[in-house]
């Protein structure tokens, strides 16, 4: 049984509820892939590469947070990445129509939380399976970016032009700004990331959501409305789509009505790969961004090591299933 | 008479060393249909679940036709000639009727199934029951009673010789059950031997030849069925020592305020008609058989399921709500009989679970106030003496007797008037079962009611201050503690309406 001397049973019993929670080996997980690359890439440990792999987790991040919500319900939220793009679209097309921008950019928000209040509707009142009423938001969105814009591109104002003011505050990092390289976006992002583990760990909304995600009917009796809860959470991560659409436009000038595919699935593998569960009722903010940087960190550091950027998919591929297996696993065996 | 096709002699079955089955003995004839019963949790399932091969024995032999067999899954026993009929049918619903029946066993030509053949080889089937059934009919377009009389053509096909009803007309309609008794009469004259389970005291006498009774997985002994009357039956179903003092008398005055009245509460195909009042400070005991549709009335009062016609009052007002948010803003609660699907959060904590249908109590400003939150659950934990190493703990890891106070703490938080408990001790061992009963008569005295729905008459007797009785989702019968025993109990719940 005892078969490491140096371990007393305490001390086992204490590494072994670490490890069983999957948020801090998905941070040890962080941290080894970091060293690794540090000490295996050539100029890995640079500032442009922390810069990259910021930049790289910015909007992947702000969906992760907004699908984190609607993960913890036990559902999916497949149309957030497409919601994204169609909603920075719109905002776009109206800006290049001569509407003020401030205003376009709140719109863009919105849009999103109408696209997850259409959501929540479908899942909650409707009682459709998540996943497909999201692959048809998913295909509505998509749709509806590509007619309003004629398929054709939208280019925000540049950044030097007074209309391209808001590209300096939600960029990662903005060099143009008085302060210097002041970076505005990581304070954004990392601001709203600690507001909403807030909402999630300590607030009625988000105390809702996971008693909802773990046990539905068993919410329900205790008084609860879970159409609204469940709902909440969809709307949240339609809003953050709508931002995340907006640190998009801000980062790349040019938006195409095809970009966005797939980032969905990189929102969810990053929330999936920092321990939340995919049935619900278990999950974190502070998780999720973890997952989004070990999905960040393998895309900017394998070029480093000789591999080409495709490898990543291979890769981030590989850490998910292991990711589910080992929360699998943990399950299996609180069970017993 | 013939020799026994069946005989089981000495089984014995614990499950987690608590005994389940102890020293049971069985026998079959051919072309005879013999009765089970006994009361909810009497062992009868488990015995038919050891002579179909889902469970194993821990002691006893099997003789099939003399010989002794051990069967260790269902195949076996099918393979041997042993079928079981259950009352939730294990079908197909989107494959044909004649696709059912020859599952796994399918006429092939060449390497592709003969769809043709397995029609007629259904129909040729029904032609010998006389049932009349389409076999290309989609399973799940016929009635229950037509899907169960596919699933006996079913069992025939194998070469059945023993067949096991368990509840086989909890679903069916009059008209049905006459088909069903029609087509057991034919198969007993076949020489197959029947083990009929059922509750229905009237079918019992229509259609068995004996009756063996069971009591608390013990067997107490077997009837000629032409030569005893119900209370003959009833009297063997119920008689056991009384380990528990029962209530004598109630403590409530006979003129303390109604709290709850229902009033013609008829709720989806489970309850058809429920009236019945409860007052301040009373216990009031809802007896009754599985299916009888207790929790189903339970669950309609509390708004958890549609309710179809009925009023309910609450101190005397109406309540209009249909949701159990309406319920419980009402002053009521429920606590489930299941508890791991409808009572706790798993995964979440004891303080989580205990304060959710208070938590705007513990909300300052934007956040949960954890230190007052905790303040509330300790109090908690210590009245209820719920055994968790602290607060924090994941509810999935403590007893079933500790979840079962969580939930109970989190409506007594909620401070409810009227607390409704489904089966409070069901899966709980005996300590924790006496502090739950000491804990309810403690909330009762502080001028809260209970109804408390409870399959063991024994728990009825020792707690109820009034006992109603319901039968197949009507209320047949309602007694002063005074007046109620087991044996009337008993009998209103197996009135057949």
């Amino acid at each position: 049984m005892d078969t490491n001397p140096a371990l007393r049973p305490g001390q086992q019993g204490r590494l072994k509820r670490l490890l069983s929670n999957q948020r801090t080996v998905a941070l040890l997980a962080l941290i080894v892939l970091f060293l690794f690359f540090c000490v295996a890439g050539d100029n890995f440990a640079s500032y442009t590469t922390f810069m990259s792999i910021l930049d790289s987790s910015y909007y992947i991040g702000f969906l992760a947070m907004g699908v984190t919500f609607v993960i913890m319900t036990g559902g999916i939220d497949l149309s957030c990445g497409t919601v994204m793009v169609c909603c920075a679209l719109i905002s776009g097309q109206l800006i290049k129509n001569g509407f003020p921008v401030w205003p376009c950019l709140v719109l863009c928000i919105i849009l999103g939380g109408m696209f997850g209040l259409l959501n929540g509707f479908m899942v909650s009142v409707m009682k459709l399976p998540a996943f497909i009423a999201t692959l048809g938001t998913m295909m509505i969105s998509r749709g509806l970016g590509s007619i309003i814009t004629a398929t054709a591109s939208v280019t925000f104002p540049s950044r030097r032009s007074p209309d391209g003011a808001f590209r300096n505050i939600f960029k990662m990092i903005s060099p143009d700004l008085p302060t210097g390289g002041l970076p505005t976006g990581l304070v954004l992002f990392l601001v709203l990331a600690l507001v909403m583990g807030l909402v999630l760990g300590k607030t009625k909304p988000g105390r809702y959501i996971t008693a909802l995600g773990s046990n539905k009917e068993a919410t329900r009796l205790s008084g609860i409305n879970i159409v609204k809860w469940e709902t909440l959470a969809y709307v949240l991560s339609g809003l953050f789509a709508g931002l995340a659409g907006i640190s998009y436009a801000a980062t790349y000038s040019t938006l195409l009505p095809g970009t966005g595919n797939g980032f969905e699935l990189d929102a969810i593998a990053g929330t999936v790969i920092g321990g939340t569960s995919l049935s619900g009722g278990i999950g974190s903010i502070s998780g999720t961004i973890i997952g989004v940087f070990i999905m960040s960190v393998l895309k900017t550091g394998l070029p480093f090591v000789g591999l080409q950027p495709h490898y990543q998919l291979l890769f981030t591929g590989i850490v998910l299933v292991i990711a589910v297996f080992v929360d699998v696993m943990n399950r299996q065996r609180q069970k017993t | 008479m013939a020799d026994p096709i069946l005989v089981m002699q000495g089984i014995s079955k614990a499950f987690a060393g608590v005994p389940a089955l102890t020293d049971v003995g069985f026998d079959l004839r051919a072309g005879e249909v013999h009765a089970l019963m006994g009361e909810n949790g009497a062992g009868k399932s488990t015995l038919m679940k050891i002579l179909t091969g889902i469970y194993t024995r821990d002691a006893g032999t099997i003789l099939l036709n003399g010989t002794p067999v051990t069967f260790e899954n269902p195949r076996e026993a099918q393979d041997a000639g042993i079928v079981i009929v259950h009352q939730e049918l294990n079908l197909m619903p989107h494959l044909t009727v004649a696709q059912n029946i020859f599952i796994g066993r399918e006429p092939m030509r060449g390497r592709l199934i003969d769809d043709q053949q397995m029609i007629q080889d259904a129909r040729k089937l029904f032609d010998l029951l006389n049932i009349d059934i389409n076999p290309a009919e989609t399973m799940g377009n016929l009635t229950v009673g037509r899907q169960q009389m596919a699933e006996i053509a079913k069992a025939i096909s194998t070469d059945a010789r023993i067949i096991v009803f368990d509840e086989p007309t909890a679903a069916l309609t009059e008209k049905e059950t006459d088909e069903l008794f029609k087509i057991i009469a034919d198969l007993r004259s076949k020489g197959i031997g029947i083990i009929y389970i059922s509750h229905r005291m009237d079918e019992i006498k229509r259609i068995t030849d004996r009756v063996t009774v069971m009591r608390d997985g013990e067997y107490v002994g077997t009837l000629i069925t032409a030569d005893s009357t119900k209370d003959d039956i009833i009297k063997m179903m119920v008689g056991r020592v009384v380990y528990e003092t029962p209530k004598t008398h109630s403590t409530v005055p006979p003129d303390a305020p109604v709290v709850l009245k229902v009033e013609g509460l008829r709720a989806g195909r489970m309850v058809k008609d429920v009236s019945f009042e409860l007052r301040r400070g009373e216990i009031l005991g809802v007896a009754g058989l599985m299916g009888a549709g207790r929790t189903e009335m339970a669950r309609a009062i509390f708004g958890a399921d549609r309710r179809d016609a009925g009023e309910i009052y609450v101190n005397g007002k109406k309540l209009r709500g249909t949701t159990p948010k309406d319920a419980v803003e009402a002053g009521i609660s429920y606590l489930s009989e299941d508890r791991k699907r409808f009572g706790v959060m798993a995964e979440m904590d004891v303080t989580e679970n205990t304060t959710l249908a208070t938590l705007e109590d513990y909300v300052s400003g934007p956040f949960i106030n954890n230190t007052k939150e905790r303040h509330t659950v300790r109090t908690y934990i210590s009245q209820l003496k719920i055994k968790t190493p602290s607060e924090r703990q994941q509810v999935r890891k403590l007893s079933g007797g500790n979840q079962q106070k969580i939930v109970i703490a989190k409506w007594l938080v909620k401070n409810s008037q009227i607390l409704i408990f489904d089966e409070p001790t069901r899966g709980i061992d005996v300590g924790a079962k006496a502090e739950i009963y000491e804990l309810m008569n403690k909330l009762v005295h502080e001028g809260k009611s209970i109804l408390m729905i409870s399959s063991e008459l024994t728990e009825i007797l020792r707690m109820s201050d009034r006992v109603m009785v319901m039968c197949e989702g009507y209320k047949t019968a309602e007694f002063s503690i005074e007046e109620a025993n087991q044996e009337n109990i008993m009998h209103a719940a197996t009135l057949r309406n």
